[in-house]
Order: structure tokens, then C-alpha cells, then sequence
């Protein structure tokens, strides 16, 4: 093992040791974890990987924990489905879905934090944290609960029960706070500053990060080795969009694929669309926003990786759009109906986001491309319940029923 | 006395108010610029600034009044 060199500063190329540290002394940019390619690529091949575990921890050579002792809860290697109905109804004929609604905790953060409770272990922390809206909390509570540690995991008092419970079962100290969005996050920045905490998502953010690089090595994987022509990825902080693109270039660095990063979508809703703004307006500063969404866990508003997600999307020629939360309702409906996948409200900013751009001509019938979904719909419930029809209601007769089914215009039921 | 590292985000009308001086000169604490950027019509900067706890409080909610956005370096901290 030993393939990590250290952390470096994405703005001024200051080097540190491999330590909890995230933003560089000398110019508070953010740091990042640097690997010795050369090294993994003389030791890495394709069939070591296919013969690994099935889970993130396969691609363990490109993820910054050497030898550690993991805290695993089998996060990874999700479907990709091929999306014949939905590609049939777009007019895209090459269409798959990274269907990332079923990691344990029910969405793609188990990625990153299986990565950051790793390493927080590693480290020597006896607590792990995070400032949460719902899916974040739930990967830290569930991976504190395997590592075994103490966990804190604070929260908006007005967070919806049933997010709560989905957090509280796996035994954290929640707590709840009053005040609005702003008052939450410098409050927590505070907290984190003064206690020796291990907070996933501020001071072990270079490792976590890292954890969603892994949504781009299995899609090459499951391509068959190959990066796809287009994603389209929901956004929030950036994190993920920008590692996934990361993790195509390194596939090519350590030699596992040709060259070959895909054009890049980014997808924001409409009411928390800094990142989709600043593109627009062709500028490379974003202006933070106070986030209204029905998506809430892309509402995001002040993004830590807005700006280099901007440069990303120039690098690769990329796309970026937005959708209203009435579009984004539809976007869960449709991917529900038409491929069985019941995804959470920034699954509905995906495919709408995705409609639009195929409804507007960006994409190519033929290209191969890669809608991620990333949360799973039961997070969600309330988002898509007022849209969706009643259940036909009726006694025990038969009588009933047909009168029912007619009137509710469905077609004759075929006789067994 | 603490140090913190905060983002000051300056809209269009606030680009050339010289905030930052009057953050030092009005409340007790030293005031650090470790980065910054001007595009177009809006700019923003990192700073670190050291003084007692109450008086850094004063000095951000300062600032917050006069249009200025006061962040953690780390932007949103509280995440999906």
C-alpha cells in the first residue's frame, strides 16, 4: 500500500501531511488528497478490481486510506440500468441510470462517508459529526453506528419526523436546532472549530470527498471499461460533481481506460441554482442564494465546490440546467413509471433536468449517457404524494370493481 | 482571544466600500486578507479575523448590516 503522498491546495499547490486538515494555511483554499499514480499504476489491473468485494471499497488503491482498518457497511456497486422506456420517450436511445437509491442508508452518501468514517478511525477521533438535512445524517449515524464511536449529528429543528426517525434509529446524539439556514451553519462551523470532533464534511472533507469518485469508476466498469459520452448529476456543494469527473481522468491516469472524461451535466433546482446561475451569466463567481426547493438535499445555496464545478463543466464543454419544483415532481414520477425506480426529489432534478436538455436538442440520440439518481424516494414521500391518484376505493364486490375500473377509464381486465 | 476564518461576499453596490477597514476600526479585532476575487459585478474575500469571541460576533453582524454576506470558509456546512 502507501500510494497517497499527502494533501496539497487546489488554488496555491501548498503541500501538507496526511492529517485532518482541509483548508490551506496560507491562502484558505481547499485541499485535496494527492496520489502517487505512477505507483498505482504499475500495481492496479481491471480483473484485481472485478475480483474485489462488491462494494466501493473494490477501487481501495484510489480512495486516500492505505492500510486502515474500514468501517464498511457494503456501500457501492449499485445498478445501471439500461433505460429503454425512459431513452424511448426522450428519444435517447443510449440512456442508463445509475441507480444509487439502494446503498444501505438509501443514498449515495454512504460513498463519501464510508471514506471519511474510515479515516476518522484511522485518525484517532473518538467522534464523528455532521450538520445535516436528512441523507448525510443518516450515513454518519449508520457508519457511526459500525465503527462503533460516539456520533453528533446536528439537524434544523424543523426537519420532518420521518427524516428523523430515519437518522435516530441508528442512535446518534441528535440535536436539533433552532433558527434559520444561516444561523444552522455558523453555529456548526463554530462547533467544529472548537471541538476535536471528526466532522465528515469540514475538516475530513479531503476524504470524503474522495468516497464519490467511486460513482464514476463503477459507471466506466459497467460500461465495459469506458467513460460515457454524457452524466447528467445532481448538485449541491459540487463534491460529487466534481469527483465524479475526477474519477473518469484517474481511470485514464493509472491506465484502467482511454482517455476520455465525459461531457458534464450539471443539475440544480430551480429554486437553489447558484451554480446553474453563474453558467448562464458566463461568470466564474457565484452569487450564494437563499435555497427554496422541495429538493432539500440539493439545497445548497453558498456551494463549497460552485467554482471549480463552473470550471469543470468549461473543461468538458459540459451543460448545466434547472428545473421548478413542479418539474421536479414529474421528473420522479416519470423515471418511476417508466423504469421502476423510485427515486428522492433530486432524482426528479435529474430527469427533469434531462427532459429538458433532450426536449431542447444538447443531446445526441445515439451518445451514451449516465443520468445518476443518488437518494431513494421513501426519503421523499411527501415531495410526490399530493401528485400521485387515489386508490380506487370500494366494498368487497365485483360488481364494485368493475364499475371502478371503467370509471376510472382503465382498460378491461384480461381473463386469466 | 480566537481567530476565525470567514467569506465576505460583496454585491454589486458594497465592491467599493472599504468594509474590512471598518470592521478594524470600529470593533477591537485585526483583520487578515488571505484571498480574494473582483469579476464583473461582484467580488468576494477570505479573511481571518482575531479578536475576543463577542467582539468578532459584533464586528460580522457589522458587516452583515451593511449588505455584506459573512461565511464560513467552507461554505455551506450543513449539507442534503
Amino acid at each position: 500500500m502507501g500510494y497517497v503522498k499527502g494533501l496539497v491546495c487546489k488554488e496555491c499547490g501548498e503541500a501538507y501531511d496526511l492529517t485532518p486538515v482541509h483548508v490551506c494555511e496560507l491562502c484558505f483554499g481547499p485541499l485535496e488528497v494527492l496520489y502517487d499514480y505512477a505507483a498505482i499504476r504499475a500495481d492496479i489491473s481491471r480483473e484485481e478490481i472485478e475480483r474485489g468485494p462488491k462494494t466501493v471499497w473494490r477501487y481501495r488503491k484510489l480512495l486516500p486510506v492505505d492500510s486502515a482498518e474500514l468501517v464498511d457497511i457494503q456501500s457501492g456497486c449499485t445498478p445501471l440500468l439500461k433505460a429503454d422506456n425512459l431513452g424511448r420517450l426522450l428519444g435517447l436511445r443510449n440512456l442508463y441510470i445509475k441507480n444509487d437509491t439502494v446503498n444501505p442508508s438509501f443514498s449515495f452518501k454512504d460513498r463519501p462517508v464510508t471514506v471519511a468514517a474510515t479515516m476518522a478511525r484511522a485518525f484517532g477521533f473518538d467522534t464523528i459529526a455532521c450538520a445535516s438535512t436528512g441523507n448525510l445524517a443518516a450515513s454518519v449515524a449508520a457508519h457511526g453506528a459500525k465503527a462503533q464511536m460516539r456520533c453528533v449529528v446536528f439537524i434544523p429543528s424543523d426537519l420532518e419526523p420521518s427524516k428523523i426517525t430515519n437518522i435516530a434509529v441508528y442512535g446518534p446524539t441528535l440535536v436539533a436546532i433552532r433558527g434559520n439556514y444561516d444561523d444552522v451553519n455558523r453555529l456548526c462551523a463554530e462547533i467544529a472549530d472548537r471541538h476535536g470532533w471528526a466532522f465528515v464534511n469540514i475538516n475530513l472533507r479531503p476524504f470524503y470527498a474522495e468516497g464519490s469518485k467511486t460513482l464514476a469508476f463503477e459507471v466506466a466498469e459497467q460500461l465495459g471499461w469506458r467513460a460515457p459520452d454524457t452524466v447528467i448529476v445532481p448538485t449541491a456543494s459540487g463534491a460529487m460533481f466534481t469527483r465524479i469527473a475526477r474519477g473518469f481522468e484517474e481511470l485514464a491516469e493509472v491506465g484502467l481506460m482511454s482517455p476520455g472524461v465525459p461531457r458534464m451535466g450539471l443539475a440544480q433546482a430551480a429554486g437553489c441554482a447558484p451554480i446553474v446561475t453563474a453558467h448562464e451569466a458566463n461568470s466564474m463567481t457565484i452569487r450564494p442564494v437563499k435555497p427554496s426547493t422541495i429538493a432539500k438535499s440539493l439545497a445548497i445555496g453558498n456551494p463549497a465546490d460552485g467554482h471549480y464545478c463552473l470550471k469543470t463543466i468549461k473543461q468538458t464543454n459540459g451543460l448545466a440546467g434547472s428545473v421548478t419544483d413542479d418539474e421536479i415532481v414529474e421528473g420522479m414520477k416519470l423515471l418511476a413509471r417508466t423504469e421502476g425506480i423510485f427515486g428522492e426529489t433530486a432524482g426528479g432534478v435529474s430527469v427533469g433536468v434531462l427532459k429538458k436538455m433532450a426536449e431542447a436538442h444538447l443531446l445526441d440520440p445515439d451518445e451514451t449517457i449516465v443520468c445518476y439518481v443518488t437518494g431513494n424516494g421513501l426519503k421523499t414521500p411527501e415531495a410526490v404524494a399530493p401528485a400521485l391518484e387515489e386508490p380506487l376505493t370500494i366494498a368487497a364486490s365485483i360488481t364494485e370493481f368493475d364499475a371502478a375500473f371503467k370509471a376510472r377509464g382503465e382498460r378491461e381486465a384480461v381473463p386469466a | 482571544m480566537s481567530k476565525r476564518r470567514i467569506r465576505l461576499f460583496f454585491p454589486h453596490d458594497q465592491i467599493t466600500e472599504p468594509i474590512v477597514y471598518l470592521m478594524g476600526k470600529h470593533f477591537e479585532i485585526v483583520t487578515n486578507i488571505r484571498g480574494g476575487e473582483i469579476s464583473g459585478d461582484a467580488g468576494w474575500l477570505y479573511l481571518e479575523v482575531t479578536g475576543e469571541d463577542d467582539e468578532i460576533d459584533r464586528a460580522l453582524a457589522w458587516a452583515a448590516e451593511q449588505g455584506v454576506r459573512v461565511d464560513p470558509v467552507e461554505g455551506d456546512i450543513i449539507a442534503g
